[in-house]
């Protein structure tokens, strides 16, 4: 069984996908979707992927409330840097970080976070020596920018285990 | 469209605000890539398209479909969700080949890769 389907929510999250896209529950789309998902699962098998367990389910919601926040606040300041652009020069520089995290997951999640708050942008993450080569458009708040970098690492290292 | 009508006014202003706000975001990103003056900024300006401008959209769109009652609201989370996650890797890619070319340049105000002693790196 375990050969077959060696991730089971994996498979169940596709198909209830694959059924919600179609907006249909016939036998025909059911099929299509089990066949889909039981293929895909062998792929990720291919793919490797670490597994990591979610823990304290409490903390997620406020770490997504505060993450949500600060990608909002990101938004509205660099759209008021870019209206600004030409009168006043932007200020914008690189800066590296320590950023302590083995699980290859939490980086990717990190990596999506700085993504998503425009007013940063990932360059570079040296595994050996754990420093984060960032970009901002701010560099005048680069503590700040490190300080919230540093949260979201810590955040993220006790979410993900 | 004539199902449009069934909209009450409350959501259509609600909708259309939201509509305008997220047009405007993704207006202002591709602005940012006109004006700003270096690649590294450049980066900068796109992901307000993405972040901003695409969830503002998608929630215009959830909350005009969730008041017509016509069809499930999660096409739009599947849309935020695959842009927030795919966002990074072309990001990225763009980002690393910029600082590879620089670096290989020798361009000054590029950080360059701390080496550590012993072991010669793969640039």
């Amino acid at each position: 069984m375990r050969a077959w389907f060696p991730y089971p929510l994996l498979l169940i999250a596709l198909l209830v996908m694959w059924l919600l896209l179609n907006q249909s529950a016939a036998p025909g789309s059911i099929v299509v979707g089990v066949v889909l998902s039981t293929l895909l699962g062998w792929v990720t098998v291919k793919l490797q992927p670490t597994q990591s367990r979610l823990h304290r389910l409490r903390q997620i919601g406020s770490f997504s409330l505060v993450v949500a926040a600060d990608i909002i606040r990101s938004n509205v300041a660099v759209a008021g840097t870019i209206l600004r652009a030409r009168r006043t020069p932007t200020n914008s520089g690189f800066m590296t970080v320590d950023v302590d995290l083995e699980n290859e997951n939490a980086l990717a999640l990190l990596a999506c976070i700085l993504t998503a708050t425009p007013g940063t942008a990932w360059l570079e993450y040296d595994r050996r020596q754990k420093n984060l080569l960032l970009h901002v458009l701010d560099i005048e708040n680069e503590d700040l920018w490190r300080r919230t970098v540093k949260r979201y690492a810590a955040g993220l290292k006790e979410v993900l285990k | 469209m004539s199902h449009m009508t069934d909209l009450p006014s409350w959501a259509a202003i609600v909708v259309c605000g939201l509509l305008l706000l997220g047009a405007a975001m993704t207006l202002i990103g591709s602005l940012g890539l006109l004006r700003l003056p270096s690649f590294y900024d450049r980066l900068h300006a796109p992901t307000i398209a993405t972040s901003g401008g695409t969830i503002l959209i998608c929630l215009a769109s959830m909350l005009c479909f969730a008041v017509l009652q016509s069809r499930w609201i999660f096409h739009e989370m599947l849309i935020i969700f695959f842009v927030t996650v795919t966002t990074p890797v072309t990001l990225m890619l763009l980002g690393q080949a910029a600082l590879y070319r620089d670096r290989v340049e020798d361009r000054r105000d590029v950080p360059h890769k701390s080496k550590p002693a012993s072991e010669p790196d793969a640039e």
